[in-house]
């Protein structure tokens, strides 16, 4: 007893050591775990004297029902495409002020005025990506050009799909031609059988883990985020063995930052997303996450080698044609209906 | 003979058992040298991730939140809880049955629907300080796991002590607190453990009913779209060498006050017999 | 202080605020259906057939895994038990220190060593048994969940057996009954309430969790818990989310119940008890 009382006290006083203190000056940012370069947010602080508490998250459906609640804190957030959309109907976004972001002058006008969120009222891009196929080279011999090498039997037990319904559901209606966003039944429901008919051949379905399984040689096949496969293909840090190819027609993504209404901090809040804007800062960030930044003066001062990237940098007119999320409202429930079907198998 | 055999079986069970909860732990100490970031493919030493985390401040103000509200969670949720196990315990079963079924509530329901919920209450009281609404969380879903670590202790502890000390003129408070608190104390100690465990490993409700707090589990949680940093490896490995260090030097000494006190009792005892 | 049951009140005080009210608050999901109140939702979620089967599937790993945590757990605690006291509490705390470790690290190291180029895939290869298929199978995610409820079953029944009577045992050893016997008979019928606490505290949360068989079970094996957070979070339907936690929550109170109704102790100290009071 005595014991185990002397240990609590320990930690106790350790931790009380590095217990900072919050004030009401603070902005408060919530973002996903390690996307943004962490010595950006001390120079911050160090340029404008504001402190900023940085809390992650891990998706964004626990981020939209967060930001439901009246007297959440949060200054700023980095939502994708289809969830701002849906902020913006349930009107929890507070409509930035671009007077106080100059360096908005810095971001390619082809990832403005974007469907999610006409005329950026509400958001400004941080980050963007498509979705496409990452294989190892050892075990795929053909080239990859299409969506229906998932469904190819040779690879059985080799395929890794994401573990979510919009992204497994969407590679489904690429495959047999449909829209991403249809609200047609009849073609999510065979979008549903033709994932049911996959099931057999799928190793697993992951979150983050794929990164980690592709680059330990467990899959030969994944869908994967862009920004990821970058990672995954680093000389140093991922695996040699592995590409990545942009299909004909796929998912093109963003991450932007918003404001949420209950935001006590605006003035602030703009000046972190100016800051974030301008262009060495943008691209340090970029070069941090791996992910593609849509701010077009960092892209002036990075490396060629991005640039002439095709994971990083796909050829303008291959996007073009790629569809971006948009929020189905009620309707998803019917998506989770048929997506059920698929994981309950 | 038979006892060699015995207690040798004994000991190779129990070592396979503490090989088979350690070697993830050992796994990921490992991992927090490797260079690169990925678990599980080794590239070559290094110690850079323990250099970035002295430079963390978010990751080391969530290790201070988490620390500290485990602590003090697991206190508070031992003595409510303890309380009300000696208190139910004395009720009618219907009663009792009743109170412990509705405390166990949060062991049933899925995290996330207890952590909805806290995050609807607090909104509807006005209680936004989120360490306050971390605290409060966690010691809620720790007190049924203290009920439950207690209970069987008191069911096996007889009432004849505790009337004993009565009738030697004990208060009842006295006679609780000298005789029935320390005949129970050992499941006290582990509804202690597992509530600082379980407030330690929480992170999805403290997702939902903090507020602008985290602690390391939604750390490292929302590392999981990118992929988890080894500076939480590094971490995980202070903290473990820690711990053991602490651990054993306390259990040394005690092994040796053990060993003093027989040898003490042993002398005493021949003194006695000279005499 | 008149009577002992005094002692309950604050944790009751703190229920009501802090389990009920919540619990009414999702409720009001589960039983209303655009503002009136309803019970479609409940039947609607009893009827569907992938949710009993889903349902099914979580109880049957549930159960699989208290058993293993049994199995494994009460020999340890037993051997505790009868060590030294300094040596028992040194390992006692030793068999929970791993849970000390974040949750995620640890399913994540278990992701290392199952994997098919993994740690004891290399070790099966180097001796000549050949590489298996560990993760992403329904073993893995069997093997997570006993892994990370052990302790649970450990402690209580650790906390029971140390100050169980030996009077008891020696009698039983001394009226010629053996080892099995004595311990059958009379170690593991008093060791009950332990084993009731770590089956209570393993089965009930292992039914709802899922983080384990999504990251071990490579999402192939949908638990009940996730089919609730994608109600609640992909679907958008708090309705169906709040009604199949409820029946979740009325599925398990039942079994409960059932349980204390079959522990005779509790109406035997019911007696001792009530007499006091």
């Amino acid at each position: 007893m005595k014991k185990l009382a002397f240990l609590f006290a320990i930690l106790i006083a350790f931790s009380a050591l590095f217990t900072g203190c919050d004030d009401s000056e603070t902005l408060y940012v919530l973002n996903w775990g390690d996307y943004i370069d962490e010595e950006l947010i001390g120079e911050f602080e160090e340029e404008t004297g504001i402190s900023v508490k940085y809390i992650t998250m891990a998706n964004n459906e626990e981020m939209l029902v967060k930001l439901q609640a009246n007297d959440c804190r949060f200054d700023l957030c980095f939502p994708s495409d289809y969830i701002i959309e849906k902020l913006i109907e349930d009107d929890l976004l507070a409509e930035i002020n671009k007077d106080n972001i100059p360096n908005m002058k810095n971001i390619d006008e082809r990832f403005l005025d974007l469907s999610f969120d006409p005329e950026n009222k509400y958001s400004v891009p941080y980050m963007w990506g498509t979705v496409g196929i990452l294989y190892n080279t050892t075990m795929v011999k053909e080239p990859v050009t299409s969506w229906d090498i998932l469904w190819d039997e040779k690879y059985a037990d080799q395929i890794l799909m994401y573990d979510s319904v919009r992204d497994s559901m969407g590679v489904a209606l690429l495959k047999l031609g449909y829209s991403l966003n249809t609200r047609n039944e009849a073609e999510i429901e065979e979008a549903a059988n033709a994932l049911i008919e996959q099931a057999p051949l799928v190793h697993a379905y992951l979150g983050d883990s794929i990164k980690e399984s592709m680059i330990n040689g467990e899959g030969a096949l994944a869908v994967v985020y862009s920004g990821d496969a970058m990672w995954c293909m680093d000389e140093e840090e991922g695996n040699p063995d592995l590409a990545f190819a942009n299909l004909p027609t796929s998912n093109l993504w963003f991450d932007n930052i918003v404001i949420p209404k209950t935001s006590k901090n605006k003035d602030k809040a703009e000046k972190f997303i100016d800051f974030l804007c301008r262009a060495d800062v943008a691209k340090r960030n970029t070069e941090y996450i791996g992910y593609s930044t849509p701010n077009k003066a960092a892209l002036e001062l990075l490396d060629d080698s991005y640039l002439e990237d095709p994971t990083y940098n796909p050829p303008a007119e291959l996007i073009a044609n790629y569809e971006i999320f948009s929020d189905l409202g009620e309707f998803v429930s019917v998506y989770n209906k048929h997506w059920e079907r698929v994981k309950a198998n | 003979m038979v006892k060699k055999i015995r207690s040798f079986f004994k000991g190779t069970y129990l070592g396979l058992m503490l090989i088979f909860l350690y070697a993830p732990i050992a796994v990921l100490m490992i991992f927090s040298f490797n260079e690169t970031k990925t678990m599980g493919r080794w590239s070559s030493f290094s110690l850079k991730w323990y250099e970035a985390l002295l430079s963390d401040s978010q990751m080391m103000s969530a290790l201070s939140v988490t620390l500290t509200v485990a602590v003090i969670s697991a206190v508070v949720a031992t003595i409510i809880g303890t309380m009300a196990a000696i208190g139910m315990h004395s009720m009618r079963k219907r009663t009792r049955n009743l109170i412990d079924g509705v405390a166990q509530l949060p062991m049933v329901n899925p995290d996330l629907v207890t952590g909805i919920s806290f995050m609807m209450l607090f909104a509807l009281l006005g209680i936004s300080d989120g360490y306050v609404r971390l605290l409060i969380a966690h010691i809620t879903f720790n007190i049924p796991y203290v009920i439950t670590s207690v209970m069987p202790k008191l069911r096996q502890s007889s009432n004849m002590l505790y009337e004993a000390a009565m009738d030697l003129g004990c208060s009842p408070w006295k006679a609780l607190m000298k005789v029935v608190i320390p005949d129970i104390m050992p499941g006290i100690v582990s509804g202690f453990l597992l509530a600082f465990t379980l407030s330690l490993d929480d992170f999805v409700v403290s997702w939902f009913a903090g507020n602008g707090v985290d602690n390391l589990s939604m750390y490292i949680y929302g590392m999981a779209r990118r992929g988890i940093n080894p500076k939480i490896n590094a971490l995980s490995t202070i903290m473990f060498v820690a711990v053991i260090t602490l651990l054993l030097i306390i259990n040394i000494k005690s092994i040796r006050e053990e060993r003093m006190q027989s040898i003490q009792n042993k002398k005493t005892a021949q003194k006695r017999l000279a005499k | 202080m008149k009577k002992r049951s005094t002692l309950a009140y604050p944790c009751v005080v703190w229920i009501l605020i802090f389990i009920l009210v919540p619990m009414f608050l999702i409720a009001y999901y589960a039983f209303t259906n655009e503002g009136s109140f309803t019970f479609e939702n409940i039947s609607s979620a009893v009827q569907n057939e992938i949710y009993q089967k889903v349902l099914l599937r979580s109880v049957v790993i549930a159960f699989e895994a208290t058993v293993i945590c049994l199995l494994l757990g009460y020999p340890i605690a037993y051997m505790l038990s009868n060590m030294k006291k300094s040596t028992a509490s040194l390992l006692y705390v030793l068999f929970i220190v791993p849970m000390w470790m974040n949750f995620l690290l640890r399913t994540y190291a278990w992701q290392v060593i199952l994997g098919s180029n993994g740690i004891l895939n290399t070790i099966f290869e180097a001796i000549g048994i050949g590489a298996q298929d560990m993760l992403y199978t329904e073993g893995a995610v069997l093997l997570g969940t006993v892994y990370n409820f052990l302790p649970f079953m450990i402690l209580p029944i650790y906390t029971v057996l140390i100050k169980l009577d030996k009077s008891h045992v020696e009698a039983a050893r001394d009226l010629g009954a053996n080892g099995f016997m004595t311990f059958f008979k009379v170690t593991l019928p008093l060791s009950m309430p332990g084993v009731i606490s770590g089956i209570t505290m393993v089965f009930i949360p292992a039914i709802t969790t899922f983080a384990i068989s999504r990251l071990l079970g490579g999402g192939k094996f949908m638990l009940f818990g996730e089919l609730i957070e994608n109600q609640f979070l992909s679907a958008r339907d708090w309705s169906t989310g709040s009604a199949l936690s409820f029946i979740l929550l009325i599925l398990v109170l039942i079994s409960m119940a059932i349980m204390r109704h079959i522990d005779k102790d509790t109406s035997e100290d019911e007696k001792g008890g009530g007499k006091l009071w």
